[in-house]
């Protein structure tokens, strides 16, 4: 592992990926195989991705969580992701940050979920520090009452991933391929997704939350810049990603699942 | 709180079976049930061997800083895992924390009330929270695993440099 001499303290080395609308579901790939097979520290960035995507974490049932026939209709890929957590749809105004982290060049930092969050939303708080009242609330990122921020985390025996899709901007139609769901934030008070959620555009520029972002990691860790393009797995390690795209037939299939089964009676 | 969790601990490791009823024996700093008779990863998972099967599942210490596990993928009967590699994961808090195997060996039973009660790794994770059992292609593994003093001792030792 590579450190730079930094006054008293040597910092770890950390990749730096900058890039702009490479598709969700490439992304989750390229993250979970740096998780995987990789011994480096990486935060990844990509300002936005081009169509709509629906992401759900590794559990969710697309019944539960998604408004299924507008989804078929409209031809919005559904895809579930390696990580934990809950449903996002991205797009455009999306911007993703990811941190893929060994736990000895954190040591401070149990790798479990609770602390791993505590260290990323320090980490936030920098950059949003004049900026705007920003909180880790029951594990999401709000501003005062309203999240802009959907994160999750997987955790391995020697390494973790923090990953967030913030809202930059967001269309408010789109908002409505995703249902309320059954678990709900204590803070959100059964407030609809527009009531919930705000953009980050109200408080901060795109250019300024990302350069505020390596800034941040910089404090951290030595920071270098590699290219997305040059980034390859090991030929030496299997990997097969576990994030997927949901098929036609996967979505139709739920739709069953939420529909009343009429029971038929037979007159004898 | 601390104490509720104590007590719910205590009830766990009580309710085992009299006949293979290990002792129990809190951590001081948080609380977290270790259980006499079992061995222990520093991955924190357990492994119990009992008339050539192994049973696994993740200790309490684990569960605690979990949080509330609300979803877990665990492998198919049959399959193989191997001593130090994830053979699952749970989901908890926005998180999939993997789940590594003690032993070696041949999976020859998967607890499916898991599906439906991932929780219970919660209240129960060394009697009705338990994963996968085991056939060991290798049962001199087991040494290299810790006992409950030696586990305990990590615990307090892992939270402390936190």
């Amino acid at each position: 592992m590579a450190t730079r001499q930094v006054g008293h303290a040597a910092l770890p080395l950390m990749n730096i990926v900058r890039m702009k609308g490479v598709p969700i579901l490439r992304q989750l790939e390229m993250e979970e195989c740096l998780l995987r097979t990789s011994s480096e520290n990486w935060c990844i960035i990509n300002d936005g991705t081009e169509n709509p995507n629906i992401v759900m974490g590794i559990s969710g049932k697309p019944a539960e969580l998604v408004e299924i026939s507008p989804v078929l209709e409209d031809r919005i890929p559904v895809i579930r992701r390696f990580t934990g957590g809950g449903t996002v749809i991205v797009d455009h105004g999306t911007i993703f940050v990811t941190f893929i982290c060994n736990q000895k060049d954190v040591p401070k930092v149990q790798p479990y979920p609770r602390p791993i969050m505590s260290w990323s939303s320090l980490l936030y708080s920098k950059v949003f520090e004049g900026v705007a009242d920003f909180k880790l609330r029951e594990n999401d990122y709000v501003f005062g009452l309203r999240k802009f921020g959907g994160n999750a985390q997987s955790i391995t025996k020697n390494r973790w991933i923090h990953h967030t899709s913030f809202l930059w901007d967001f269309e408010t139609r789109n908002m409505s391929y995703l249902k309320h769901p059954k678990r709900t934030p204590e803070y959100r008070l059964a407030r609809d997704h527009l009531d919930f959620i705000c953009p980050m555009k109200d408080y901060i520029s795109r250019s300024d939350f990302i350069n505020k972002t390596i800034d941040a990691a910089g404090s951290q860790f030595s920071i270098e810049s590699t290219e997305f393009e040059a980034i390859k797995p090991p030929s030496s390690l299997k990997f097969t990603p576990t994030s997927k795209l949901l098929t036609k037939q996967e979505l139709e299939a739920a739709i069953y699942q939420t529909q009343p089964i009429e029971a038929s009676v037979s007159s004898i | 709180m601390a104490l509720r969790m104590w007590a719910s601990s205590t009830a766990n490791a009580l309710r085992l079976s009299s006949a293979t009823r290990p002792h129990f024996s809190p951590l001081s700093r948080c609380f977290s049930s270790v259980l006499d008779g079992l061995k222990y990863a520093n991955s924190h998972e357990w492994v119990k061997h009992e008339g050539g099967v192994a049973t696994v599942g993740i200790t309490d210490h684990a569960q605690d800083h979990l949080g509330e596990v609300v979803f877990v993928d665990l492998p198919e009967t049959g399959g193989s895992v191997t001593k130090a590699s994830s053979f699952g994961a749970v989901e908890s808090v926005k998180a999939t924390s993997d789940i590594n195997s003690p032993i070696s060996g041949e999976i020859v039973e998967v607890n499916s009330k898991l599906t439906d009660t991932p929780g219970l790794i919660n209240t129960s994770p060394y009697e009705d929270g338990w994963m996968i059992k085991v056939k060991p292609s290798n049962p001199s593994e087991l040494d290299s695993l810790m006992g409950s003093k030696e586990y305990t001792k990590f615990c307090e030792e892992e939270d402390a440099a936190h």
